[in-house]
């Protein structure tokens, strides 16, 4: 009988060999595990053998069909794995075809070069502060050291707003540049402990407008950001530093700039900041004109008018400030030649960024 | 400012290359933007590395080769053999005679004379020298090589140039014909070579207009001496007392008058190196008298003005002329040496005398006292004028002038004196008139030359390093200040050429400028802000604006920046015809610049409208927003308008692009919106959101809900009105937009919501279809189903809407999704059985609703 049974068992795993399929497999199975198959017919006629013999016959016919069992299933996820194999043979497709769209907005422009200069200050401890668009000459001009008819105004040529009522030498306007933010923000911080401001370092982002003909290079509407900061040890060497990592985080820690003086009536002394020229990398190209070097922003260290215009003692407290243009910026870094793009918005531009 | 380098170097020595000068005015904020090189050697070497800098500036112009481009002398003109408009000329190069062909018709005047004794002394170019293609069309600069070719059969190898052939200027009608003192054979880069820096004057520089302040910059910068042009003119003449008079009404707007005579000047062409330099500073000669008072205008910076000195005489008839300044009377005029009769407003200060206006002080001359063709006898005035008032003429006449752009930005009176000392001396001797003895000088107002005190301890507070006093002191001395140590400060007396220096604190900055510029701002060490750090405040406006932004380019939509300064007609189309209101006031420019852009904004709907309709000839799904201010005036108090920020978004065209795999280009309409309005809210975290039927003028009044928080409205959105899309050039599909007030949002905007944990048993869905009237809004079954069920009921979603034969008419069919879920245990059927049984009972009771069978 144990003979027997050890025959059955290789008889079974040798057809299982054969088995190719799962519709074999099944036929295997009813033939070599079924009903009547030579086992199932060993374990029906346990009772005939002699008592002695049953326990040892039995256990050897389970482990039989153990081991049957097991080879069973070993062999179907063979035959799975197979299966499958063959079938992915059919599934093919044509990857190159395009993907299904799937379109996510996006900001403009000068949104994307904003956020970017508020992080680099906002990283630097400078909050973001705004201030009207309508503003008064006082505030635009007067505050910041350009009195009436000074031949400083020539270089911001300005729309005044009608007004019922002659403001005489204080119109409303639209301002110029952020610089009217200076003022307010110093008075808001300064009326907080007028004996002893505390110090202030802002950002000034906003929509500016100048008196020009729309051309490529120029707009009547345009952002600026004003940078301020004011408190009892701030130097012109400080100013150097804070504008010089502002651009390298900008434009690349490779970047190199300079400082050249210039002329603001409200900071004194005065700089241009450049930097190399990123695309021709100071070789000189026609959008650097030259000379190697890209004019970046406006800035110098607070004129003392201002500071005590703004509550702060030009004795005790000294600032600096800056002004940049985040379009001017983005048209530098994108090669945007026309800056009529920007108010156009055109979706062929827009969906570049 | 264009300063030729020749001469510049007449008041200063430089020993730096002319690229290197240009990089040190620059820093020191006298910007050079172009170096134009007019015959001397380009320098390529020094661009190429040999130099400290790389090239700064941009260089144009071209040397002249030393070997090819001589001084030559013409000993004779003679008649060409077979061409009437050409001519021979017998030209000593210094090294062999030459005949060289020329059609120059300044040449023609010599044809009569046989030897030319002294000879006439030009600009000639040997064969193969390069110049300018003075016959290109081209508008770029072109070059030509002087090759040997026949001209009506006489062989022409070289040339006399003209001005335009050698980059001089423009002029091409003559050859040059150079001073007769030029040595022949000289290489002509030598004798004349120049190069012309053109330097931006910022206002507070405007005592660099002139090429001796420019060199008093040069000078500082270099740590270099000054020279001064002489000022002793050898007065030969009767003195001028007694014959003019000055009289002066206004001492602030006149600080000073001064007043030249020289008589029996002959009006001739002035010297050659006169003309070049006038033309390479951009001043077109004329002849020796009005070249002499530009040219002094331009060396020193003091404009001047010349009269008819007979014409004086003549209108003071008999009498001594009395020159009166004041300001015009009401009606005057004055028909300037332009030919234009002005109108005088009655801050205009003029130059009078007994008879009347002569001249509008400080920016032009009368056209009646111009010296003319046969003037003799020159008055020269040279006048200090008040800046500002200047400055307020000059616009008010729209007049400039090269005397008016220096007086707006202020002149020194010390400068009057000077200009026509030296301008006399000039006409002297490019006239050879007599001058006479004296000067008549009314200084009824000197100016103050501020004195400044400074602390090396200040210097160190504004400019972040360390100097001594005695390096202080030798800086601003460089520029003139007279300084003094003083203990713990210095003392510095303001030089008597510059307005620009003030007192006290503000003295201070001025003077820190100085040393910051002259000490140079690239040797200043950067340094990191070791200041306190402030408060730091947030914007929150700013934050929740940005944080919309980032929400709506996530749902698919691009952000657009529009104009701020629109019209009303522009914004009138956003209302259907007749709707808008009729006394609108606006936010309006009192200048504008172009008559579709005359006032602020009042809807932001209709700027980015207008970008709708910008693009729908390019693209189909237009998904925008923009975030903006509008303004509304207030014109009772006329006071500053209100500047509130909006949110407006505009949709229109195919949900999803069309594609290959088939998509879903049905044409977005009001729901599209809506689902990005309750998304919008839903991550902004504002409850208590609601939408109820609306009509407003912009939105088809079928199609339109406004938007509630609690109770309060926070925006309006809908398809827009036909009539108002009829007004615009829009696609087919309907546009679909959104209005918001921010401010008004940002109050509901909650940062700090609750999260729920998530359940651990698992949820019964169930799906109810119920049928009710058609009247029923939508939102009271989700209402009525919500509350019936309580918490239990996690989630209900509107899946299907059905309206057909199936149901009755007038009904419509509302299909939802419930999710039901207790938070600690499992939901029996029965008790899901017994809430969906109370839900079916309420709505049949309350809303006559039925489930759907």
């Amino acid at each position: 009988m144990r003979e027997e049974l050890q025959k059955i068992k290789e008889k079974a795993l040798q057809a299982l060999e054969e088995v190719e399929d799962e519709e074999a497999l099944e036929a295997w199975q009813v033939s070599h595990m079924g009903r009547n198959s030579p086992l199932m017919n060993v374990f029906k006629t346990l009772g005939d053998l002699p008592e002695e013999e049953r326990p040892l016959v039995g256990r050897q016919a389970n482990e039989v069909k153990g081991a049957l069992q097991k080879a069973l299933e070993k062999k179907e996820k063979v035959l799975h794995q197979t299966q499958i194999r063959l079938s992915l043979q059919e599934e093919r497709i044509d990857v190159t075809l395009p993907g299904r769209p799937k379109i996510s907005g996006n900001l403009h422009p000068t949104t994307r070069t904003l956020r970017e200069i508020y992080r680099i200050f906002g990283d630097m401890g400078f909050q973001i502060y705004r201030s009207r668009e309508v503003e008064t000459d006082e505030m635009n001009f007067q505050m910041l050291n350009f009195p009436p008819h000074h031949p400083a105004r020539e270089m911001q040529d300005t729309f005044f707003v009608d007004g019922e009522r002659d403001r005489g030498e204080n119109p409303l306007l639209l301002r110029t540049h952020t610089s009217p933010g200076q003022i307010h923000a110093m008075w808001e911080y300064s009326s907080t402990n007028p004996a002893d401001p505390p110090p202030l370092r802002i950002i000034v982002p906003g929509m500016c407008y100048r008196y020009e003909q729309i051309s490529a290079r120029s707009e009547i509407q345009f952002n600026q950001v004003e940078g301020l900061a004011v408190g009892k040890e701030i130097t012109f060497g400080d100013l150097k530093g804070t504008l010089s990592d502002f651009a390298r985080r900008l434009f690349g820690q490779g970047v190199g700039t300079r400082f050249r003086a210039d002329h603001f009536p409200f900071t004194e002394p005065s700089a241009e900041m450049d930097i190399e020229c990123f695309l021709c990398e100071g070789e000189g190209c026609t959008v650097c004109k030259g000379t190697g070097w890209l004019e970046i922003l406006g800035c110098g260290m607070v004129h003392p008018t201002v500071l005590e215009n703004g509550g702060y003692d030009p004795e005790r407290y000294t600032g600096f400030a800056f002004g940049m243009g985040p379009e001017r910026i983005t048209m530098l870094r994108h090669r945007i030649e026309d800056i009529r793009y920007f108010w156009a918005n055109d979706l062929r531009f827009l969906e570049q960024f | 400012m264009k300063v030729p380098i020749t001469w510049l170097r007449e008041y200063v020595n430089v020993d730096i290359s002319i690229p290197e000068l240009a990089h040190r005015l620059t820093l020191a904020g006298l910007e050079v933007e172009e170096i134009h090189y007019v015959g001397l050697p380009v320098p390529e070497d020094e661009q190429n590395g040999q130099g400290e800098h790389r090239p700064e500036t941009k260089i144009t112009g071209f040397s002249w080769d030393p070997e090819k481009i001589v001084v030559g002398a013409v000993r004779e003109v003679m008649p060409h053999p077979n061409a009437d408009r050409l001519v021979l000329c017998r030209l000593d190069d210094g090294e062999e005679e030459h005949t060289v062909l020329t059609g120059a018709p300044n040449l023609f005047p010599y044809l009569e004379d046989d030897e030319l004794d002294p000879p006439l002394k030009v600009a000639y170019a040997r064969e193969g020298a390069t110049i300018i293609d003075a016959y290109s069309e081209s508008k770029e600069t072109e070059f030509t090589s002087i090759r040997r070719k026949k001209i009506r059969g006489v062989e022409s190898y070289s040339m006399a140039c003209s001005e335009k052939e050698l980059g001089i200027s423009d002029e091409h009608e003559g050859v040059i014909i150079l001073d007769g003192d030029a040595p022949i054979g000289m290489p002509l880069s030598d004798y004349m070579g120049d190069a012309v820096l053109d330097i931006a004057i910022t206002p507070n520089i405007a005592r660099a207009a002139s090429v001796l302040g420019v060199a008093r910059e040069v000078a500082a910068v270099t740590d270099a001496d000054l020279k001064y042009p002489s000022l002793d003119v050898k007065a030969e003449g009767p003195s001028i007392e007694g014959q003019v008079q000055i009289e002066i009404t206004d001492p602030e707007l006149n600080p000073r008058f001064v007043l030249g005579l020289i008589r029996d000047v002959e009006r001739v062409p002035s010297p050659y190196w006169v003309q070049r330099r006038l033309r390479l500073a951009g001043i077109r000669p004329i002849d020796s008298v009005v070249d002499a008072t530009n040219y002094t205008m331009l060396e020193i910076g003091e404009p001047l003005h010349a009269f008819d000195f007979d014409v004086l005489q003549e209108r003071a008839e008999g009498e001594t002329p009395t020159i009166i300044t004041r300001t015009a009377e009401p009606g005057e005029t004055l028909t300037t040496l332009d030919d234009v009769k002005r109108e005088l407003d009655e801050f205009t200060e003029l130059v009078t005398d007994t008879a009347g206006p002569l001249s509008i002080a400080g920016v032009m001359g009368g056209a009646e006292s111009e010296v003319g063709e046969g003037t003799e006898d020159i008055l020269l005035e040279g006048a200090a004028w008040n800046f500002i008032n200047i400055h307020k003429t000059a616009n008010a006449q729209n007049l400039s002038s090269e005397a008016s752009y220096r007086f707006e930005r202020g002149v020194h009176p010390e400068l009057a004196p000077q200009g026509v000392l030296r301008c006399l001396e000039w006409m002297q001797k490019w006239t050879g008139g007599t001058v006479a003895e004296g000067l008549m000088d009314e200084y009824p107002l000197p100016p103050d030359d501020p004195i400044v005190f400074l602390s090396a301890a200040e210097v160190k507070r504004w400019l972040g390093m360390e100097l001594s006093l005695q390096e202080i002191k030798e800086l601003l001395e460089r520029l003139e200040f007279e300084v003094q140590i003083d203990e713990e400060q210095i003392r510095a007396k303001t030089p008597p050429h510059r307005l620009d220096i003030g007192e006290g604190v503000v003295g201070k900055a001025d003077l820190l400028e100085e040393i910051a510029r002259v000490y140079g701002y690239d040797k200043i060490p950067e340094t990191h802000l070791a200041d306190e750090l402030p408060p730091q405040r947030g914007n929150p406006m700013l934050e929740v604006e940005e944080r919309v932004r980032d929400i709506l380019l996530g749902l698919g939509l691009r952000e657009v920046v529009t104009y701020r300064i629109t019209s009303p007609e522009a914004e009138a189309r956003c209302y259907p015809p007749g709707a808008k209101p009729e006394e609108d006031t606006y936010v309006s420019l009192q200048n504008p610049i172009t008559k579709d852009r005359t006032v602020m904004r009042k809807r932001l709907l209709a700027s980015v409208l207008e970008i709708v309709e910008n693009n729908y000839r390019v693209r189909q799904r237009i998904p925008l927003f923009e975030i903006g201010p509008e303004f509304h005036p207030r014109p009772k108090d006329d006071s500053l308008p209100e500047e509130n920020a909006w949110l407006v978004i505009a949709i229109t065209g195919p949900r999803t692009p069309q594609a290959w795999q088939g998509s879903d280009t049905e044409a977005v309409d009001f729901f599209d919106l809506k689902g990005i309005i309750e998304e919008l809210f839903q991550r902004l975290h504002i409850g208590e959101l609601g939408f109820e039927k609306s009509q407003r003028e912009a939105y088809h009044p079928g199609k339109c809900a406004r938007v509630l928080v609690g109770k309060r409205e926070v925006g309006v959105f809908g398809e827009i009105h036909p009539l108002v899309s009829d007004q615009y050039e829009f696609p087919e599909t309907p546009v679909i937009a959104a209005e918001f007030a921010l401010e008004p949002l940002v109050d509901h905007v909650s940062k700090r919501y609750n999260v729920e944990p998530i359940p651990e048993q698992p949820p019964v869905l169930e799906d109810l279809a119920i049928v009710v009237g058609e009247e029923v809004p939508a939102v009271e079954v989700a209402d009525l189903i919500r509350q019936t069920a309580g918490e239990i009921l996690t989630e209900i979603r509107l899946f299907d809407v059905y309206r057909g034969a199936q149901i009755g008419e007038n009904e419509k069919s509302l299909a939802y999704n419930l999710v039901y879920q207790h938070p600690e245990r499992t939901l029996t059927d029965e008790e899901v059985r017994k809430i969906r049984e109370s839900i079916l009972y309420r709505l049949d009771k309350e809303l006559d609703a039925h489930l759907r069978e």
